[in-house]
């Protein structure tokens, strides 16, 4: 029933927003917390909170150190709330302490907010999932924030959020990470990006890839991160390619996919590339590395 | 037009949801910079309570997001129109709904809301809503008749009133030569829908502002799904100045006039134009399902607006 301890995570997101709030804020804040909490508290007392957080609470964001952050994924692994607002971590307080022993009940309450949510709502509902009560009844919600056309409001599902590769089946999953690719983001802030990869996910961005290139396009090179633990005869012919690219960048995503692959003929390629493979053995080259790259303004 | 001196609209009458990406991109050329929906009927009427949920949802969601790809800020204002008050039986559902919209970031006041064949349905529904704007402290923005308009008007505002509105709090829309004078004795803001062929032309607006000044009247377009001219405001701002009325009139009429009136809704600050943030970031744009556009190349910054028919402007979501 429970993703993290909730107690703690909601004395961690109170802290937090201690520091980017004013005393008003905060006294208002623990008022409708214990408003909200209460079993006779009206639906409406509660939708009106949520939306109207921000105003009070406000909109600065969350200053995290190195520490906070370090809790954080204590409290529930990978959980990342460096680009949250104040007023954003106010709203996940607020569902955090709705009742929620009735999961099907709670999880009514939350469809009714998410389906009438604005944008700054929808991404503070997303970004919420992980630490929500009942995971398992948001799966198909998850999967629907995928299908947002609101960049900001996919960021919130998809980027820096451990509930995906935790809960979404395998197919919404490969759509979570090929959209990530096709709107070009990097997927390394795709939390579980490689303990969630699969042969059919491998296929399709292989396919997207070939597409891009029908059409005279490159691809980004992190495109080959899922693809290489499932390289095969087919796929290896794409890697060769990469190696014959004019951009340095595509070197080493070849070079990356062929170390991380486990195909003999991918292993002797990276032979022939002594200078990757000494890059890549000191962990100077790696898929982060490739991930920052590839979002740096060339 | 007239070179309009690089001044900022805005429209606070527009149906954007009925208009394409070219009218924004046209729109932000003319110097509009930020516009406020009314909600209203969608030219036939809904029969389901959950089309009225999605309507509103995407008044607060999509419409602003996709205003904000072409630097425009989107601002709405809720309520149940008075057509659609003749079904009461959906008119009772549509009540319930108003609640959790009317905060929402981005709401400027309740409306559009009023008479339209001034039936007893009609009455009831305008009243309630009434009601809840004094409850939430929001402006209101009343549509008022396109027959027996001056009995029309002259009723919403004496029913508003009667409710214990201040008439600062008032947006009375869909004025003409006959209405404005009762309006404006009266203390209300007096709004101008200027169309193409019915309610008021542009011509006719210019002789309005000579007779009764700038103060609480101001301009919109009422763009919808029929034959109406987004760039009405811009238009209208342009031919003022040209027959000489003076530059500070024009501004308040075309502009500051609504951000005063709707501002009273805490939700709507010139802040949220004028600064940094709101350069248009079309990276934050999104694609959707299919297609990214691929080669397409994002505009950042500057308030950039692409022309009409420029197809970088079309990166919006698929």
């Amino acid at each position: 029933m429970y993703q993290s301890e909730l107690n703690a995570s909601k004395q961690f997101l109170t802290q937090l927003i201690q520091r980017s709030t004013t005393p008003q804020g905060l006294q208002w804040l623990r008022q409708k917390l214990t408003q909200v909490s209460d079993p006779t508290a009206t639906e409406k007392d509660f939708y009106l909170a949520f939306g109207t957080a921000p105003r009070f609470v406000g909109k600065e964001k969350l200053a995290l150190t190195a520490a906070d952050l370090q809790e954080a994924t204590e409290l529930r692994a990978g959980f990342n709330p460096t680009n949250w607002t104040a007023g954003q971590a106010a709203r996940a307080l607020l569902l955090l302490s709705l009742p929620h022993a009735d999961g099907e009940a709670y999880h009514q309450k939350l469809k009714k907010l998410f389906e009438t949510a604005d944008m700054g709502e929808q991404t503070a509902l997303y970004a919420a999932l992980p630490l929500l009560p009942h995971p398992q009844l948001f799966k198909a919600r998850a999967s629907e924030g995928v299908r947002s056309n609101i960049g900001l409001v996919f960021d919130a599902v998809a980027l820096d959020n451990p509930y995906p590769a935790g809960y979404l089946e395998e197919d919404a999953w490969n759509q979570l990470v090929l959209k990530t690719i096709f709107v070009g983001k990097s997927i390394a802030r795709i939390i579980g990006i490689d303990r969630r990869s699969n042969p059919h996910l491998a296929q399709m961005l292989t396919d997207y890839a070939h597409e891009r290139w029908a059409a005279g396009r490159t691809v980004t090179p992190e495109l080959w991160r899922p693809v290489a633990p499932f390289i095969n005869e087919t796929t290896f012919t794409d890697i060769k390619k990469l190696f014959s690219q004019p951009d340095e960048i595509q070197h080493e995503a070849a070079a990356l996919a062929c170390a991380h692959s486990p195909f003999a003929p991918a292993k002797e390629l990276l032979l022939q590339h002594p200078d990757l493979k000494t890059r890549i053995e000191q962990n100077e080259l790696n898929w982060t590395y490739l991930g920052a790259k590839t979002q740096t303004p060339s | 037009m007239t070179d309009t001196h690089n001044l900022m609209w805005l429209d606070p009458h527009v149906h954007m949801t009925s208009r394409t990406t070219d009218d924004y991109a046209r729109m932000r050329q003319a110097g509009i910079v930020a516009v406020i929906e009314p909600a209203f009927w969608l030219g036939q009427p809904r029969t389901e309570a959950g089309a009225f949920k999605d309507y509103f949802s995407s008044l607060v969601g999509w419409e602003r997001f996709r205003a904000s790809q072409f630097g425009i800020r989107h601002y709405c204002t809720i309520g149940l129109n008075s057509k659609e008050a003749n079904n009461e039986a959906l008119a009772e559902q549509v009540m319930e709904l108003l609640p959790l919209f009317v905060c929402k970031e981005g709401v400027v006041g309740v409306g559009e809301i009023g008479y339209d064949d001034q039936t007893a349905a009609e009455d009831k529904y305008y009243r309630l809503q009434l009601e809840l704007a004094k409850e939430v402290g929001m402006p209101v923005q009343i549509h008022t008749p396109h027959r027996d308009k001056k009995a029309g008007t002259i009723r919403s505002m004496d029913v508003s009133l009667e409710h214990g509105i201040a008439p600062d709090m008032v947006i009375v829309d869909h004025n003409n030569e006959e209405t404005v004078k009762d309006v404006l004795d009266r203390g209300f803001w007096a709004a101008f829908t200027i169309y193409p062929n019915t309610k008021m032309s542009n011509e006719r607006m210019v002789e309005v502002v000579k007779t009764y000044g700038s103060d609480r009247i101001m301009v919109n377009s009422a763009a919808d799904w029929g034959i109406s001219d987004p760039l009405s405001v811009p238009k209208t701002a342009s031919l003022m100045l040209e027959r000489g009325i003076s530059l500070e009139d024009v501004r308040k009429v075309c502009y500051q006039n609504a951000l005063d009136a709707f501002g009273k809704s805490g939700q709507i600050h010139e802040s949220d134009w004028i600064s940094e943030t709101s350069d248009v970031d079309q990276r934050l744009k999104f694609s959707g399902n299919s297609v990214l556009r691929g080669g397409q190349t994002p505009v950042t910054g500057g308030g950039a607006t692409p022309a009409s028919g420029d197809s970088s402007a079309s990166n919006i979501v698929r």
